[in-house]
């Protein structure tokens, strides 16, 4: 096989970074309790948002930004619905999925064939010339390195800090939390607006950085993709990275192997990355890993009396 | 303040209103959403819920509302079997395509034979291939705790490559001049799901759909299974207790959802669409969610919302047409239906009051 | 004037002219009292007396809508749980306020406004638990705890504040015998510091035995102030009852040569519930007409014992038998063909649908003893009056047989839930927790119409945590620990301690000090 290894690592990673940024964002959100499958919908407006914002202004920072705040303001009305009117939470997720790609197909009517403003070459340039480590280790744009931040920040949050803890614990057992003082309500709508702006963050990778060019529904299923890998890790910010890196391989890999004219037709090499999110949540299942989910992950919370 | 007091029971009035209110809702947003874009917004309201029934080419459009409402209605009200059950098959727009792809593989291979059974055996097929399709969820949910919406979501995705492969391979027409595409059944007359009133559009897809709501009324009303679905999705341990086992609940509501996405498939390839192609999948598996719970999960409010839903569709492409309205328009526009459904959800579960009392 | 001159001291906490009121019930009206420093000071009701209003209200979950409370005369209102923390004040739940899937420590922390470091925090958390006989480990999770420890992790996160007022909401009852004797104990200690306490309960002995002061509530309304020691608890009970009671009384004595109706034999399960205890070798026999009373706190596999006997869990078929067949492998709706009924604990959401009717809710268990379905088709003309029917027989308070479950109160629920099983000719009835949450009144109207049926032939399995309760219902009684049971002895000349022992002593006192070898370690596994 003519598949360069060092490559093939370096595109696994970037291929990785969308669905990481949105998986970590909703990993956040169900260690507070809630389930927020409107992954895909925050994603494809923080793709539009972020993809409009950067062509306006030409800048790919503003773009990001701009991305982010998408996201979250779809994520917040999900938040005001859930956690102030008590909606259905699969529900309304759904909703917000399938508002937000029409919604962003509607922005993005005038974006179609634009090439967005270059995001710049890799965040340590010097160091990117080196012999296999380069281009392995310092070889990628700074929003891989923001993911990879984000990864461990939220791994650190959850696990060292008060802010982390009370978080967990409103994940846990609402009730008890709220007995204890907390506002359930209010750490659930922070938690949420974080998953929406990570989530918004990594649409606008894939409209500006990994394709890049905006077209209908281009988020292709990575926010579910995301759902499922926070599934697939337990919960754990670590294990969100392990999983987004295995889903970037296959997805890369059967790209590869497609240019490489491999006499499997096309379309069953593209249902590849589909099929592995299946398997993997089997297998992880399988060894029991749903125990291991938040216990008040998708009930609603209403401080009755 | 605005505290949320809950009811000792749910108010029947407002589970009647707030689909009603939603849509009334809807209409005003939209209206904003359009006059931002530019257009004016009372008429493309018009355009979009009257034209279609009263505007010029009414003659035209009308057909269209049980063409498009058939499928809705077909899917939402499998749906609505698994969603009283707080089972989640999102997944049916993929049913929809495996009921197409099976059913027209039967009618393909019986090509150019004639025969009355062969049209039956195609929509057995097709109602075949949705289950199986959604028994892959139910299975893995059953067998290994796999979220059903994640699992049945994602074969939508790998449903969309399979109805590819077949457009570009083995049901591609061998005369099509090379072109992605099979036969068309229109051109196949035991296979074809012909118009059966004149300037109706009513096929046999419309039909099934209204068998279904009443199927599913009286299942819902009289019969203990649906009350056991209904059970199983208010209070699961209570339906345990109730004898009501999981396995079995998901089962039926996924095998029965996917049959009739798969119905809903056959009936569509086999008439409106004519042919497998690419561009088959047109959103009905998604847009039935959404017509579910207008509905209210209820079968008469299915049937209704399924119209309803039909009519946006038709209105959308005709302020496509007219008010060069984009075509996304129409789905930020269901969507927001379904938000304010949600938003308005709460009167018939709480009483909203103002103010908080001052303590002394 | 203020009120604590009256009697000479500053009362630590002086609540006056106290009123809270819900949409359709107050659940308190103009309650006054007051709690001297260092005094252990109990509330008494029944359930549904607004003991749990008033305390809510001290902790700031509530806010009253008149009245006021002063703390060292000084007025108190606290905002939310927080600022009566930072008051002075910490809370004992009924119902813990514990995260199962958190470390002790972390527990403790979030009982805190501001723990120490982590490692500060576990040395603390060793001293408190050592200087009050608390025994505790820090890094364990709390979801494998038993029941009396975890309540320990509640104490110490209290004690950790230096409270000035403790309050205890219904504490003794997860605890054993034994347990109880070491968190009186404690809260002598305690008391003896100057820490007041507020103890909520309705077990007048316990009340007796530790209590300085005693305001007694019924229906919200104050009906009575004493000094427990000088009282009889008789007399504490017709105040808080406001009635005299009768106990119930057995038309026969058992008949203890009766056919078994119900065998376990090796009855080994893993539990369906996160956290909970597998059933490990049980082994009984019931006979017809006989009540068996089976004791324990709460979490040693009571839920896994009533699902495995109902059916809502399968076991190995020869593991349970009656009628003369295997049905360990049959499901609820197949024992119920069998003759078998069962009342799970938990009411709403387990034996009844919250949103759904009485009628409703009927046909859930009623189906098929009560032939309310055929051929697949419900008769709801017939599960209607099946439904009204329980209704009047056992006194449900309820506008109608369309009101949904949920608005029922709990006692009335119960009723129904009950009365449901009971009314379909049972052989064998299987009922956990029959009377939480009932009035005295109607706990004896229930307990009576179990012996009626066990006097009819039935053989009845009673789980419960109330001993009062089964001593008073029971032939023989059995304790659960840990998932294991005791064999079944005989009601007549058990003692208090040996049903203490029944029950598994003083759980995970070695925990916090290994090396003392202590009581054997706690028995509540993870399945």
């Amino acid at each position: 096989m003519i598949i360069d290894p060092v490559l093939l690592t370096v595109s696994l990673v970037v291929a990785a970074t969308p669905i990481l940024l949105a998986a970590i964002g909703e990993l956040v959100v169900e260690r507070a309790g809630v389930l927020n499958l409107g992954v895909e919908g925050m994603m494809i407006v923080g793709a539009i948002t972020g993809f409009a914002t950067a062509v306006q202004t030409g800048s790919p920072v503003l773009g990001f930004v701009a991305a982010a705040a998408g996201g979250a303001a779809l994520s917040l009305v999900f938040a005001g619905l859930t956690q102030g009117l008590l909606s259905n939470q699969v529900a309304t997720g759904l909703a917000l999925t399938l508002f937000g790609i029409g919604f962003s197909a509607l922005i993005g009517q005038s974006y179609s064939g634009v090439r967005p403003p270059s995001i710049g070459g890799p965040l340590f340039g010097p160091l990117a010339g080196l012999p296999v480590i380069g281009p392995v280790l310092f070889g990628y744009d700074w929003v891989v390195y923001l993911a990879l931040l984000l990864v461990l920040g939220t791994g650190l949050f959850l696990a060292r800090t008060r802010a982390g803890l009370i978080l967990r614990a409103v994940g846990e057992n609402a009730e008890a939390a709220h007995a204890l003082g907390y506002p359930v309500v209010r750490v659930r709508t922070l938690a949420i607006a974080f998953g929406g702006a990570c989530a918004g963050l990594g649409g606008g990778y894939l409209s500006l950085v990994r394709v890049p060019q905006w077209t209908d529904g281009m988020t292709a299923g990575a926010g579910w993709i995301a759902l499922a890998i926070v599934v697939f890790a337990s919960w754990r910010p670590g294990r969100a990275l392990f999983g987004a890196w295995l889903f970037g391989g296959i997805s890369v890999l059967q790209l590869r192997l497609q240019a490489a004219g491999i006499a499997i037709p096309a379309q069953y090499l593209a249902m590849a990355p589909y099929l592995a999110t299946i398997l993997a949540l089997v297998i992880l299942s399988w060894k029991g890993g749903r125990g291991l989910a938040p216990a008040a992950l998708g009930k609603p919370f209403h401080a009755a009396r | 303040m605005i505290r949320l007091e809950r009811r000792p029971q749910p108010s029947r009035g407002w589970v009647i209103a707030t689909p009603v209110l939603a849509v009334i809702a809807t209409m005003i947003a939209g209206g904003l959403l359009f006059a931002v874009l530019g257009k004016n917004p009372v008429e493309a309201i018009r355009t979009i819920f009257w034209d279609p029934l009263f505007g010029d080419y009414a003659s035209y459009s009308r057909p269209q509302l049980l063409v498009k409402a058939g499928p809705l209605i077909l899917i939402a009200i499998g749906l609505s079997f698994g969603f009283r059950a707080q089972i989640w098959n999102i997944g049916a727009e993929g049913q929809y395509m495996v009921g197409a792809l099976a059913g027209a593989a039967v009618g393909l291979a019986a090509y150019p034979t004639e025969s009355p059974l062969i049209f039956p055996a195609m929509v057995v097929a097709g109602a075949l291939g949705g289950f199986v399709w959604a028994m892959i969820p139910a299975l893995l949910k059953i067998r290994f705790g796999t979220s059903e919406i994640l699992v049945s979501l994602m074969l939508v995705y790998v449903a969309q490559q399979l109805l590819s492969a077949a457009a570009f391979g083995f049901l591609r027409n061998p005369e099509g001049m090379g072109f992605p595409g099979s036969r068309n059944f229109g051109d196949y007359p035991a296979a074809h799901n012909p118009e059966l009133v004149a300037g109706t559009g009513l096929h046999w897809g419309g039909i099934a759909a209204v068998l279904a709501v009443i199927v599913a009324q009286v299942v819902f009303s009289r019969f203990l299974f649906g009350f056991q679905i209904r059970v199983a999705g208010e209070a699961p341990r209570a339906a345990r207790f109730a004898g009501v086992r999981p396995g079995a609940m998901t089962l039926a509501c996924l095998g029965i959802s996917g049959a009739l996405a798969g119905l809903a498939g056959i009936f569509e390839v086999t008439g409106p669409s004519g042919q497998i192609t690419t561009e088959f999948a047109s959103g009905y598996g998604f847009t039935a969610i959404i017509v579910a719970f207008l509905g209210r999960l209820n079968p008469v409010g299915i049937l209704l919302a399924g119209l309803l839903m039909a009519l946006t569709y038709i209105g959308g492409e005709i302020a496509q047409l007219m008010l060069s309205l984009p075509s996304a328009a129409i789905q930020a526009f269901q969507g927001m239906l379904l938000f304010f459904l949600l938003a308005f959800d709460v009167l018939a579960n709480f009483r909203v009051r103002l103010g908080r009392k001052v303590a002394a | 004037m203020r009120d604590g001159q009256v009697t000479g001291e500053t009362p630590l906490l002086a609540i006056r002219g106290l009123t809270k009121a819900y949409p359709g019930v107050v659940a308190n009206a103009d309650v006054s009292f007051r709690i001297a420093p260092g005094e252990v000071h109990a509330l008494l009701g029944e359930n549904g007396a607004g003991k749990s209003t008033l305390v809510k209200a001290i902790y700031g979950l509530v806010k009253p809508d008149a009245g006021e409370m002063r703390m060292l005369g000084a007025p108190y209102a606290p905002a939310d749980p927080r600022a009566a923390r930072a008051a002075g004040v910490a809370m004992v739940f009924q119902h813990f306020s514990l995260f199962e899937a958190l470390t002790v420590a972390e527990n403790v922390a979030l009982g805190m406004e501001d723990p120490p470091k982590p490692r500060d925090l576990a040395r603390r958390i060793a001293e408190v638990s050592r200087a009050y006989g608390l025994p505790l480990d820090p890094a364990r999770l709390v979801g494998d705890l038993s029941a009396g420890e975890r309540q320990r992790v509640e104490i110490v996160r209290c004690l950790l504040q230096d409270p000035k007022l403790l309050i205890m909401d219904e504490p003794t009852s997860v605890l054993t015998p034994q347990e109880v004797e070491i968190l009186f104990a404690t809260l002598r200690q305690l008391s003896a510091e100057g820490t007041a306490i507020l103890y909520i309960s309705h077990k007048l002995e316990e009340i007796r035995a530790l209590c300085d002061g005693a305001t007694i509530l019924r229906r919200g309304k104050v009906v009575g102030a004493c000094t427990p020691r000088e009282v009889s608890a008789r007399e504490m009970a017709e105040m808080m009852v406001g009635q005299t009671l009768t106990p119930p009384e057995r038309g026969q004595p058992a008949m203890a040569e009766g056919e078994p109706a119900l065998e376990v034999a090796g009855l080994s399960v893993a539990s369906p519930i996160p956290f909970g205890t597998a059933l490990k070798d049980i082994r009984f026999t019931v006979a017809a007409g006989e009540v068996l009373g089976i004791a324990g706190v709460a979490g040693n596999g009571q839920d896994e014992l009533l699902l495995a006997l109902s059916g809502e869990l399968a076991t190995a078929p020869a593991m349970i038998r009656a009628a003369g067949r295997d049905v360990g492998a049959l499901g609820p709706n197949a024992r119920r063909r069998l003759g078998f009924v069962s009342a799970p604990e938990e009411r709403l959401g387990h034996a009844a649908v919250p949103a759904m009717s009485l009628v409703e809710n009927a046909l859930l268990s009623g189906a098929i003893r009560r032939g309310l379905v055929r051929m697949g088709l419900i008769d709801w003309k017939k599960t209607r009056a099946f439904a009204e029917e329980v209704i009047a027989d056992y006194d449900v308070r309820t506008p109608g047989p369309g009101a949904a479950a949920r608005s029922l109160s709990g006692g009335n629920l119960q009723k129904f839930v009950v009365g449901r099983e009971l009314a379909q000719g049972p052989k064998v009835i299987l009922i956990n927790q029959p009377t939480w949450g009932v009035d005295a009144a109607a706990a004896a109207a229930i307990r009576q119409v179990i012996l009626n049926r066990a006097a009819e032939g039935a053989a009845v399995v009673v789980i419960s945590q109330d001993l009062d309760e089964l001593l008073e219902i029971s032939d023989r009684f059995a304790a659960l620990n840990g998932g294991r049971m005791t064999s079944p002895r005989p009601v007549k000349g058990l003692t208090m301690d040996e049903i203490g022992m029944m029950m598994g002593g003083a759980h995970g006192m070695g925990a916090a000090a290994p090396e003392a070898g202590g009581i054997a370690h706690p028995q509540v596994t993870r399945a």
